[in-house]
């Protein structure tokens, strides 16, 4: 075995120990009628598994990093499944710290969710490009990384406050960005799933096509095109294959964004699919309704405290990683420490959108449910620097 | 300044002081909850006490966290709004005006309008900046002074009220009350606190210097705005960028002509399809994916004075390798490889009979700088009359050049022969020959093409960096030692007889929870309730407080 296949069967091996210990951390919550005493000792073999499946995929990490020829972070792939790593290093920082089974109930579905999205990107060893060749990438990816999977981590502990103090018996504005958040991580799932699906079948159209930089391209679909590239084509011989339905607008410059535009109706379609089928099997009662129900046992002053905590670590290990170490990075391959490319606003916005949270809650005293909500948009706020970005918007870390 | 409030402790404290500096006791009954806010100590804010005057007033504006929160809200938006359109540094075209309007509509004309489309250089984003540093100085003094003088001025004995008003509370009935407060002042030495006594009373203090984090961090951010400020002060910044062919020298602008390049070689190397690691990958890409830039350069410094219109004395300094990552760096400026583009530079004629198609001699032009004269031997000779480096034809109708850059070159010969002493004209391009005087017996033939690569060097000199640099890592320690370190204090008092246990942490309740609960198991003492917890215990089971 090389150690490509080698890695890969290390991630698939962490893959399952996380699903595991997700079901183990539920157990341990659910299952609370047999006593506190067994809650706790679950939640101490919930936390081996993860603690194994954590050793499987820093495994995972080192052979990708020998079959690569340099570290394993240079791609949507590696950086995807190097983010779900440093969330699970959180979420076990956080589980020695406070010994708490609820959180675990989140992060590990949500890590497991992280690893097969990240699985449909292409996987394949790539070169790095003269940008990229550098001891800062190792050093400022890994800790933005780190950063950016501890201040998620305030999201997990915030979600989980909200799922158990949100009033699910009558409808308001807050059951329903709340089943919003839901929908979106159905969403993802659906993305992993259709992604999946196609991937296995090697589902292929292209399209001729003008690209970002205004060259005339080929741009390949492993989805069936519901939107086309704008001025786009099918190449010939593949006329009869399905789509497009209609075409990208033309301001969308990110790097091949159509095909991700097409992706991401992929995802809420079958996002849509599989919410449904939850409604149904639920009797229409809202997913967080179920959901509120599991966490019935749940301490509502210490999830305040852990989400406010990983802040409280996170933010000075992202602010190191996404403006200093950038920084410095920046000034070494491009002249300038700063350039207002938009990932860098992203991550600036980041820090002042944590900065901001932080005095709310320090100064003016918003606490509870007020932080909770807000660890929700900074969480969306790191979501859309990690994704969108990409998508929609040119820039100097167009990599993938 | 204002009157001074003298508590019944004996201590003088300053005008507008909600607690008592030295025992705590609440001085303004109606500010305070049944659990003490114990945000800065409860000491006299500036900005809570005078609001008279109009000085007050603007002190009292930047004072607040509200309109701190609101200024770092209104840049998020602002950056957020920035990134919709591309910056107009980024955009193919001088005239942001019209380019924006013309590619994104309406909404285009609007953004320029605003000055989204230079939004780091606009007015109104260096006047947000400025109020925020404005209200970071003007809110850290507000609350420092007051936090400063609470802590220093402490007494270990505590007023009641203040004991029973903290959160976490506690009272214990004991009949050897001494040997309890033995045993805890172990324990909590142990847990590395502070520990201070006054009439049998103990006080437990615990990471103070954490208290000082925002403040540290509020500099450091300080610092680095007066970096970026500084950038504006001629000769602290300089950007500047030159291309440089290879086998020439050239003078590095922006440096007074103190420093000269030669760019021996360019090198582009790509990744080998064939290679096994990348293989699949590089097919999925197609096309070549870059491996290295580099420049391989020598440079060199002026000695003595130059004189105008002679060639300075050049003193070797280093030879170096410029790569992407790897820039040239000397006496603060740095040399950065950041473009490259491949430019023509000889080419190979020869001159030929018409007739019999016969060559009569091979000759080049070095585009860069042409000879005049070409002489190939046995009468034969080319003079080189025009020449035109960037050919095209201007309004009138002419031939003329657009630049000095050989993109498009374009030659008069005159053919000198034995038959035509006085020469015969032929106009060369590429592509093309014309007679312009009627037809030849002898015509210019192409016969190849040597390119050669040009660096594109951008040359920086940044002397705000160091200033930035420290104001980012003084941001940073305060930012640890606020956030990773907590505040934690313990009172133990005697009182009727009773020992009395408040406990306050300025932050995570769990770690002073967590001492406590080892407090109370080591001595015997009870653990103190959470008082607010019991609150919210109450409030959800319609327990009436």
């Amino acid at each position: 075995m090389n150690a490509l296949e080698l890695s890969r069967n290390f991630l698939l091996a962490a893959f399952f120990l996380y699903v595991a210990g997700a079901i183990v951390f539920t157990i341990s919550v659910t299952g609370k009628k047999s006593g506190k005493a067994t809650g706790g000792r679950l939640g101490r073999v919930g936390f081996v598994i993860t603690l194994i499946g954590f050793l499987a995929q820093v495994a995972y990490f080192f052979s990708r990093w020998q079959a690569d020829g340099h570290i394993p972070v240079s791609n949507l792939f590696e950086f995807t499944t190097f983010f779900s790593m440093m969330l699970i290093l959180g979420f076990m920082i956080i589980f020695l710290i406070y010994k708490n089974n609820s959180i675990g109930i989140v992060t590990l579905p949500i890590a497991v969710i992280i690893i097969a999205y990240a699985s449909v990107f292409p996987t394949e060893v790539e070169p790095l490009i003269p940008a990229l060749k550098s001891n800062w990438l190792k050093i400022h990816v890994t800790t933005v990384a780190c950063g950016e999977g501890i201040l998620s981590l305030s999201f997990m502990a915030g979600l989980v406050y909200l799922i158990r103090a949100v009033d699910q018996t009558k409808r308001s504005a807050k059951t329903f960005w709340l089943e919003a958040v839901m929908f979106v991580m159905i969403c993802t799932i659906g993305f992993a799933a259709i992604g999946g699906v196609f991937k296995a079948q090697n589902y292929e159209v292209n399209f001729n096509w003008v690209n970002e930089k205004g060259q005339n391209a080929v741009l390949t679909y492993h989805l069936p095109a519901i939107v086309g590239p704008h001025d786009g084509q099918k190449v010939n011989g593949q006329e009869a294959t399905f789509g497009p339905l209609f075409k990208a607008p033309s301001w969308m410059n990110g790097k091949d964004a159509p095909e991700k535009l097409n992706t991401v109706i992929w995802s809420v379609l079958a996002g849509l699919v599989i919410y449904a089928l939850l409604r149904l099997v639920l009797l229409g009662r809202r997913i967080s309704w179920a959901l509120n129900k599991i966490m019935r046992g749940v301490s509502l002053p210490l999830m305040d405290e852990i989400s406010y905590r990983a802040v409280a670590i996170g933010f000075p290990v992202f602010t190191l990683g996404g403006l200093v170490f950038a920084a410095i990075w920046a000034q070494e391959a491009w002249g300038r420490f700063w350039g207002w490319d938009p990932k860098e606003v992203w991550a600036l916005i980041t820090f002042f959108f944590y900065a901001a949270y932080l005095h709310f809650r320090l100064s003016r005293g918003w606490e509870g449910e007020k932080a909770a909500w807000l660890s929700v948009i900074g969480f969306v706020i790191i979501m859309f620097n990690l994704i969108f970005v990409n998508l929609v918007i040119a820039g100097l870390h167009s990599y993938a | 300044m204002g009157q001074k409030v003298v508590c019944e402790c004996g201590h003088s404290n300053p005008e507008g002081t909600i607690l008592c500096e030295a025992c705590g006791n609440p001085l303004r009954e109606e500010m305070t909850k049944p659990i003490l806010t114990m945000r800065y100590e409860g000491g006299a804010l500036r900005s809570q006490t005078y609001k008279r005057t109009i000085v007050d007033k603007i002190w009292n504006y930047f004072s607040s966290v509200k309109v701190g929160v609101a200024l770092i809200i209104l840049i998020l938006i602002a950056m957020a709004i920035g990134t919709i359109l591309p910056q107009d540094n980024a955009i193919p075209s001088d005239d942001p005006a019209t380019y924006y309007p013309e590619h994104y509509g309406r909404f285009g004309k609007l953004y320029v309008m605003l000055g989204f489309d230079h939004l780091y250089r606009s007015w109104w984003w260096i006047i947000l900046l400025g109020l925020l540093g404005l209200s970071l100085i003007v809110a850290s003094i507000d609350r420092f002074i007051p936090l400063y003088r609470g802590l220093k001025h402490q007494r270990v004995t505590r007023h009641e009220r203040y004991l029973k008003r903290q959160r976490l509370f506690g009272i214990t009935q004991t009949e050897n009350p001494d040997d309890i407060i033995e045993k805890a002042k172990k324990v909590l030495k142990d847990k590395h606190y502070k520990i201070r006594e006054e009439n049998g009373n103990v006080f437990a203090e615990k990471g103070r210097f954490s208290r000082w984090g925002a403040y540290v961090n509020h500099f450091g951010i300080i610092i680095v705005l007066i970096g970026g400020i500084l950038r504006f002060v001629p000769g602290m910044y300089l950007n500047e960028g030159f291309w440089i062919p290879e086998g020439e020298q050239l003078a590095i602008p922006g440096t007074q002509g103190q420093y000269y390049l030669t760019n021996h070689k360019f090198i582009l190397e790509t990744y080998d399809k064939n290679n096994k690691k990348y293989k699949e990958a590089l097919e999925r890409v197609g096309g070549n994916v870059a491996k290295n830039f580099q420049s391989n350069v020598t440079l060199y410094k002026v000695t003595g004075d130059a004189v105008i219109g002679e060639k300075p004395q050049l003193k070797k300094v280093k030879d170096f390798n410029i790569r992407v990552n790897h820039p040239l760096v000397f006496d603060h400026y740095r040399l950065y490889q950041s473009d490259f583009q491949s430019e023509l530079y000889k080419m190979h004629f020869s001159l030929v009979n018409k007739k019999s198609g016969k060559s009569l001699g091979d000759f080049t032009v070095n585009l860069d700088q042409p000879k005049e004269t070409y002489t190939l031997g046995h009468g034969y000779k080319v003079i080189l009359e025009q020449y035109l480096p960037d050919f095209y034809f201007n309004k009138k109708g002419e031939p003329d050049t657009k630049t000095n850059l050989p993109n498009n070159p374009a030659f008069v010969f005159k053919m000198i022969s034995p038959e035509h002493p006085d020469g015969e004209v032929s106009f060369v391009a590429i592509r093309t020959n014309i007679e312009p005087l009627g037809t030849n017996d002898y015509k210019i033939a192409f016969k190849s093409l040597d390119t050669r690569y040009v660096s594109g060097i951008s040359v920086r000199k940044d002397l705000t960096i160091p200033i930035v640099f420290i104001g980012a890592i003084i941001f940073l320690i305060g930012l640890i030692q606020g956030m990773y370190w907590n505040h934690r204090r313990i009172w133990i008092q005697r009182k009727n007889g009773e020992l009395w246990v408040a406990a306050l942490a300025n932050k995570h309740w769990n770690s002073i929870k967590k001492d406590l609960k080892e407090l109370a198991e080591k001595t015997g003492l009870n653990e103190p309730i959470d008082q607010l917890e019991q609150k919210v215990f109450e409030k959800e089971r319609g327990i009436p407080t």
